[in-house]
């Protein structure tokens, strides 16, 4: 019992933990609706693409939620530009102007002119988090959780289906942009934790295992934040027991609950949800 | 003399970019009326519904709708593996008429609950969509199309891929509907289905007739529609009946 609580008595354990379970439960309920609209790539490309940005504030000395918002920013402009060049697919285009972004932002980060310590934003570092952070945090997950619960409807429809969504009162590419938008609401916050190459463990990673485990969206939504909530405090063990990096730890726990859910379905001959009839 | 027209189409084209695919439609839909959308694959049948959804423009002339539009798509357009149950397909239905911020409360679930009771499938209202037969989703949609609670359905070729027992249910319920008021489109290629409306609307990439079954059925007429698809079979009673081959989609 002793092991156990020993982590939780300290203050920077504390503030890592609840950091990371309020980007968990807005990751987790977001991560749901990110993997059933096959937006995996475009979240993980979003968090690559805000690197500059990140660097940028931290070069300048501003808050990183600041230069994560104008990298967010940055990176959509291109994106949407890149996509107007004729011959060149959206897809291509996405690719494009992600690996340039997060090229540069490396660039930035590991010049010998920069500062020390600027490769940290790639990983995170949730034991850094402030009483400030959290409170950005939380209000950042508050907004974006009500937002949620405003579009649910109109993500469901177009989710069911998208081409038809129309005559139902959905348009596809609000429902694509609110998607979006609150997913750059997550990273935004979350980054900070869990860095720029990691964040998206927290969003992804729960709700593909709670996919597996359940076959109704309110439902999988709650186990999907539940399971980052979960996996934020076994990584937090992991990290104070193993001395490891924390942001690195919650990864790995999250990515481990998803390996044991699925070797569990396999042991037991739980059969995957039905796949067929999804447009092409 | 109340004006029963709930749907009127004149001169109505349609185009993807700068092709046009269907055009010269002109047909009116009336309060209780159902009218059997006839023609090929390709023929303009679903283009018709999209222009008369709102969801592809007109490229030339003119429809007026009294009302909106209930739809029923063809099913395969549904996603199986989504995590929704029948309950939450037909709760769907009511995006058209509730802003899509707005919460919903109990009357509107109780209206997707008499819908799926409507279609037979109160007691499977909590399974999931994806696990249900062909005829159960279909019927599900059409509970969906029912919320909508719109004075014209679009019915999208219904009974494609459809059971038996449920394409009766679908048949009874369109003549019900019809009933209570509604003006039908159902687009079809089963020519028995359109004889069984009261009026047929005949596409291939235009109108080639509107009317009565009887009067607009005629060889001729299939046979522009169709053209090569036409067969001729002997029914038996030493007459000649011209039927289609089977659908394929």
């Amino acid at each position: 019992m002793h092991a156990l609580l020993e982590p939780w008595r300290q203050g920077l354990v504390q503030r890592a933990f609840l950091e990371l379970a309020l980007v968990g439960v807005v990751g987790g309920a977001l991560g749901c609706w990110v993997v059933f609209h096959g937006f995996s790539y475009s979240a993980e490309s979003l968090a690559h693409a805000l690197l500059p940005g990140l660097v940028g504030a931290a070069l300048l000395g501003l808050p990183l939620v600041a230069g994560a918002a104008a990298g967010l920013a940055g990176a959509a402009l291109a994106i949407a530009l890149a996509s107007q060049v004729p011959g060149i697919g959206r897809d291509a285009s996405v690719a494009i102007v992600t690996t340039t972004l997060f090229g540069l932002g490396v660039l930035l980060a590991l010049s010998p002119s920069s500062p020390p310590g600027l490769a940290g934003l790639l990983f995170g570092d949730p034991l850094g988090v402030t009483r400030g952070d959290l409170v950005t945090t939380a209000a950042v997950a508050a907004g974006a959780l009500g937002a949620l619960a405003l579009v649910r409807r109109a993500l469901l429809v177009v989710g069911f289906d998208r081409v038809n969504a129309a005559a139902f009162g959905a348009r596809a590419a609000f429902a694509d942009a609110a998607l979006l938008s609150l997913v750059a609401a997550a990273l935004l916050v979350g980054v900070q934790a869990l860095g720029n190459l990691l964040v998206l463990a927290i969003v992804i990673g729960p709700a593909a295992t709670a996919r597996l485990l359940v076959r109704r969206m309110t439902p999988m939504m709650a186990l999907a934040a539940a399971l980052a909530v979960a996996g934020a405090a076994a990584g937090l063990y992991l990290s104070y027991y193993a001395n490891t990096a924390a942001g690195a730890s919650v990864a790995a726990a999250l990515v481990a609950m998803f390996l044991a859910v699925l070797a569990g379905r396999a042991v037991t001959g739980a059969r995957p949800a039905p796949s067929a009839g999804h447009p092409s | 003399m109340p004006d029963l027209t709930l749907l009127e189409a004149d001169g109505l084209a349609a185009a993807y970019g700068s092709r046009v695919v269907l055009e010269d439609v002109t047909f009116a839909l009336r309060r209780g009326e159902r009218i059997g959308v006839l023609g090929p694959n390709g023929g303009g049948k679903s283009t018709l519904f999209r222009v008369l959804l709102g969801l592809l423009p007109a490229a030339a002339g003119r429809f007026r709708v009294e009302g909106r539009c209930g739809f029923l798509p063809q099913t395969e357009r549904s996603r199986l593996d989504y995590p929704v149950t029948a309950l939450d397909v037909a709760l769907m239905g009511t995006l058209t008429r509730i802003p899509w911020w707005r919460p919903l409360g109990r009357p509107e679930r109780r209206r997707a609950g008499l819908a799926l009771e409507r279609v037979g499938l109160a007691e499977l209202a909590r399974r999931s969509f994806g696990a249900l037969s062909g005829g159960q989703r279909q019927r599900v949609l059409f509970a969906r199309a029912l919320v909508q609670e719109a004075p014209v359905l679009l019915l999208d070729e219904p009974f494609i891929g459809v059971d038996r027992p449920s394409a009766e249910l679908l048949e009874r319920l369109i003549r019900q509907l019809a009933a209570e008021g509604r003006g039908i489109l159902l687009s079809t290629h089963d020519i028995d289905q359109a004889r069984g409306c009261d009026r047929v609307l005949c596409l291939n990439r235009r109108q080639v007739a509107f009317g009565p079954p009887a009067a607009t059925l005629t060889r001729a007429v299939l046979e522009e529609t169709y053209g090569d698809a036409i067969v001729t079979v002997d029914d038996g009673d030493g007459e000649q009946a011209a039927i289609l081959p089977a659908h394929h989609h």
